[in-house]
Formats: structure tokens, sequence, C-alpha cells
């Protein structure tokens, strides 16, 4: 272990909904992150794009504080929710409930988390589905409860680790409209961890691309929201990235 | 079901509007093949083998082939039990076994239980209470006995305790892999949502291995009941084992036989309500 702080804490100002300086990682002697710098504004979406194995889901893990063993400054503007590729509900659980654990943190009775979550599966079109055990729903129906957990708590830093990595490509276009619905309501900082450029044109204000442990490249989208997807400036966006990622076409 | 299904799927990948073909060849009703609890009519086979060897039993019995100090008569045994009902012998028999059963249970099973948290929790645990665990389970707790008659006299304390000793293994080694076999995944998520210790185990940890508890709660009855009957062979003033006993020493054949039929109604019982838990906590997994 180096000298250097570890730090996760609350963001220094209201502008900043996650931070890191100097972030590194190594498992053994394999460097995986050689000091990251990244900055999620307040209630803007920043997405990670990087080849597999570049480091995308360690810097989300130690701002999720799932790591403990990083050097460098990490903060986070209160508790950030999470997603992962896989929906990860508890099957004992219905519905309702695994939503409404998205609530414990925050210390809410349980008929608000109940209230709450019922409001959160409406957002998400799965309110008839409250009720329901969770080994019942398709990939694409749990996954939107997973993320209705991760919003139910209205948190100032979603961290979305390959949301919907696991999914079919029309099942994907259409969870990405859902999230883009619940973005504009909400107005969450996120930081979007993702393999497809599409998806990061298609979701974030900006986009990071990791390479050898650093971020190599930003990018700004500066498209009228919601970013559409036949614009021309659209598939510039995307060839841009595809580029910076080493993929010729 | 391959030589039926052959065809048809064929005949769908030429043909989309296949309805003509797929009546032809009407699916199997799946449902009422492998639903258990599927209504229909038909011979209950199972229960032919053991009428036609009870009425064997009671013919040879009335014909005197079969000896009465031997084996009496199922109707004899009926009697016999009946006695002990009206007298008011059985049920004050099975409320003191099944008192006993019910304290080492708790006794047994919460010590279990708990040592199985711990030593599937944490691998200090593991290291220092797996050995000692495993070299008791390695000592056949029956053969105990004299020993817990010189430690506790010959009351209710060591009846009780030999159940409880011999529940506390199952459902220690049941819950110890039960808690290990947790998805990390899970465990990972629900440190994300905050979760304390207590909620964790409450709502991630024992859900996720309640089915591998369940067994070993099943199979601690059964040795619960066992080990009852064993201790209370010894030295009982009540309970079933007494009556027993009691019997035995007046050559009480019927009463004898009653009384063995009673622990496997018991047996028999507990069993089914555990299977009843077993279904009503797994719930979740039979609509999937």
């Amino acid at each position: 272990m180096s000298t250097t702080t570890i730090t996760t804490e609350s963001a220094t100002d209201s502008t900043t909904a996650a931070r890191t300086r100097g972030l590194r990682k190594s498992f053994g002697d394999r460097e995986v992150l050689a000091g990251v710098d990244l900055d999620v504004p307040a209630g803007k979406v920043v997405a990670l794009v990087g080849r597999s194995g570049s480091g995308k889901s360690t810097i989300l893990r130690a701002l999720a504080g799932l790591s403990d063993d990083h050097t460098g400054e990490v903060r986070t503007a209160g508790d950030p929710s999470v997603a992962f590729q896989e929906p990860r509900l508890f099957p004992w659980r219905t519905v309702r409930q695994n939503v409404a654990d998205g609530l414990v943190r925050a210390g809410a009775d349980a008929a608000t988390r109940d209230a709450a979550a019922l409001g959160l599966l409406r957002e998400v079109g799965l309110e008839h589905r409250a009720d329901a055990w969770p080994l019942t729903l398709s990939g694409g129906e749990a996954q939107r409860v997973a993320i209705a957990r991760a919003l139910v708590s209205d948190p100032q830093l979603v961290l979305l680790d390959e949301p919907f990595g696991a999914l079919d490509a029309l099942t994907r276009l259409s969870m990405q409209d859902v999230l883009l619905d619940l973005f504009a309501r909400h107005g969450f900082g996120v930081l979007l961890v993702t393999h497809d450029v599409h998806e990061a044109v298609a979701l974030a204000d900006e986009v990071l691309v990791l390479e050898d442990g650093a971020i190599a490249h930003r990018l700004e989208i500066d498209l009228p929201r919601p970013h559409d997807r036949t614009a021309p400036e659209f598939a510039r966006y995307a060839s841009t990235l595809l580029a910076h990622l080493g993929v010729r076409h | 079901m391959v030589s039926t299904l052959g065809p048809t799927a064929t005949a769908d990948v030429l043909a989309p509007r296949a309805g003509g073909v797929a009546a032809a060849h009407p699916p199997v009703p799946r449902a009422a093949r492998l639903r258990p609890g599927a209504r229909r009519w038909h011979v209950p086979w199972r229960l032919v083998s053991p009428v036609v060897l009870l009425v064997l039993w009671q013919v040879g019995s009335a014909t005197g082939v079969i000896p009465p100090d031997v084996l009496p008569s199922p109707g004899a045994i009926v009697a016999a039990g009946w006695q002990l009902v009206e007298s008011g012998e059985l049920q004050e028999a099975l409320l003191v076994s099944t008192r006993r059963v019910l304290l080492g249970l708790v006794v047994g099973g919460g010590i279990g239980l708990a040592l199985g948290v711990a030593v599937g929790f944490s691998k200090i645990a593991d290291a220092l209470l797996d050995p000692p665990l495993q070299m008791l389970r390695a000592l056949p707790h029956l053969g105990l006995i004299p020993l817990f008659i010189l430690w506790f006299g010959i009351g209710e304390q060591p009846k009780i305790l030999l159940v409880g000793l011999g529940v506390a293994f199952p459902l220690y080694l049941t819950t110890s892999s039960g808690i290990r076999q947790v998805d990390p995944k899970l465990l990972e998520a629900a440190r994300v949502l905050g979760f304390s210790f207590s909620r964790t185990l409450r709502t991630v940890i024992l859900p996720s291995a309640a089915p591998q508890i369940l067994v070993g709660l099943r199979q601690s009855f059964a040795i619960a009941w066992l080990s009852l009957i064993v201790a209370e062979q010894i030295n009982s003033d009540a309970g079933l084992g007494f009556v027993i006993n009691n019997a035995r020493e007046f050559f009480r054949t019927d009463t004898v036989i009653f009384g063995l039929v009673v622990y496997a109604l018991l047996g028999l019982l507990t069993d089914w309500l555990v299977r009843v838990l077993e279904r009503r906590a797994l719930r979740y997994r039979e609509s999937a």
C-alpha cells in the first residue's frame, strides 16, 4: 500500500456527483488503473467505455465502495446506488419487496418504502408485476426491477455496470428508452459503464474512453435530448468512439 | 415422445399454419403427467399390497397359523391401542414424549443452527469450531447413554440432551454448507444496499440457505425420534417408551406393537410438517 490517502466521502461541492483523482489499483503485478481522474457532474450522464479488461468496472466498484485496496482520491455525493450486469434480485422476495430494499439505507419505514417501490415500479411499467416472484420475470423485466431498486432512493449518483449487457438487442433499446425517461425526470448523476458505443452516445452527455488504465479520450455529446439515433451526428460520435477504441470499420 | 414430436416439428417449419398437423398429434397433457397433485381417476396400485398383507395377517392370526404371543392379530393390536386411549394413558405418554422431542429439538437445533451460521460465515470460526465438532460427530451419540446417566442422572435432562445432541449435527452440517453456498453476488447487492448484518442474515443468507437447512431439519426430526426411543428404554416412568416397556413386563405383545406403530406415525407426522414448511418457504421457486 502506498501512502496516498483513500477517501470515500461526500464530494466537496453540490455540482459534482462523483470524482476520482489519481485512482490506482493493481491485481498482483498488473496495474489495472494507473491514475484515473474522472468527474461526474451532478445531474449528468457520463459513460465509460473501453475494451474488456480495461478496468471500467474496477472504477465503478471503487466508487460503489466495493473495493478497499485502491489508492487515490474517490469521492461521491452521498451513497451511490448500483445496478449490476445481472439483476441480482433476491428470488425469495417479491418484486415490490426487492424495490423497497433500495430504501433501507435511507432509513425509511416499511410503509413509505412500499409506497415508493410501487411508484417506481409504475414508472418502469411493472406495477402489474409488483407481487410476482423474480424468477417469473423475463430478463428485461428483472433488469427493470433492479434499476427501479437502484433509483427508488432518488440518489445523487447512480452507478450502472453494463446494465443491459445480458439482454437481447431489442430489449436493450427499449431499456435505454426507459432509462432516458427516468434520467430526464429525476436528474441523477450517472456513471454508465458499457462496451457498447451506441448505448454510450444514446444515453450520455459525456463519454470517457479508458485505455491502459487511464482516461485517454473525452467526448462531449452535443445533441438535443433525447439523442436521435438516426441523426448523422449520432453516427459520427459513434464512429469517433470506435476509432478511439481501435476498431476500424 | 420423440417419434410424435419429430414430424410435428418438421411440419411446423415447412408450413406456418400447422394447426391441422398439430391436431393430428394432440400434445400429451404434460400437466397431468408431471404434476403430482393432478387429479386423475386410476387404480391406487400402491395401496394394493399393504391391504393384501393386512388381510393375510388377520386371516393367519384367526386360523392360528401366526401364534398370538409372537404377532397378535391387527384387530387385537387396535383393541390394545383403544384400551390405552380410553384409559388416557396414550395421551399422557404422547404429551411427555412429544415434550422431550420438542425441547431437545429446540436446544440441539438452536445450537446446531447457531454453530452452522458461525462456521458457514467466518473462516476463523470454521477453523476453530469445525475440528472439535467433527470429532464429537464421530462419537455414536446413542452410545453416550451410560455417560449421560452418570452426568445427569435418570430424569428428563439426559433424555432431552440426548435428543438435542443427535439433532444438533445434521442442522449444523446443512446450515454451514448452505451458508457457504450463498451467492456472493447477492451478498454484494446487500452490501451496496446498505443492509446491516442482521438484515443481511434475515433477508439474504437464511432464505438462501433455507433449502439445505430444511433438509437438515427433516433429518433432525428422524434422529430426534430415534434418540427418544432409545432414551426412553432406560429408567422411564412416563412417556411412550415407558408404556412399551411396561407392556413388555406383562407380555402384552399387542400393546408393544401398538406403541411402535405410534412411534412410526409420529415420525411420519413430523416429516409431513417439515414438508409443508418446505413448500411454503420455497414457494417462490414453484412458478418459475
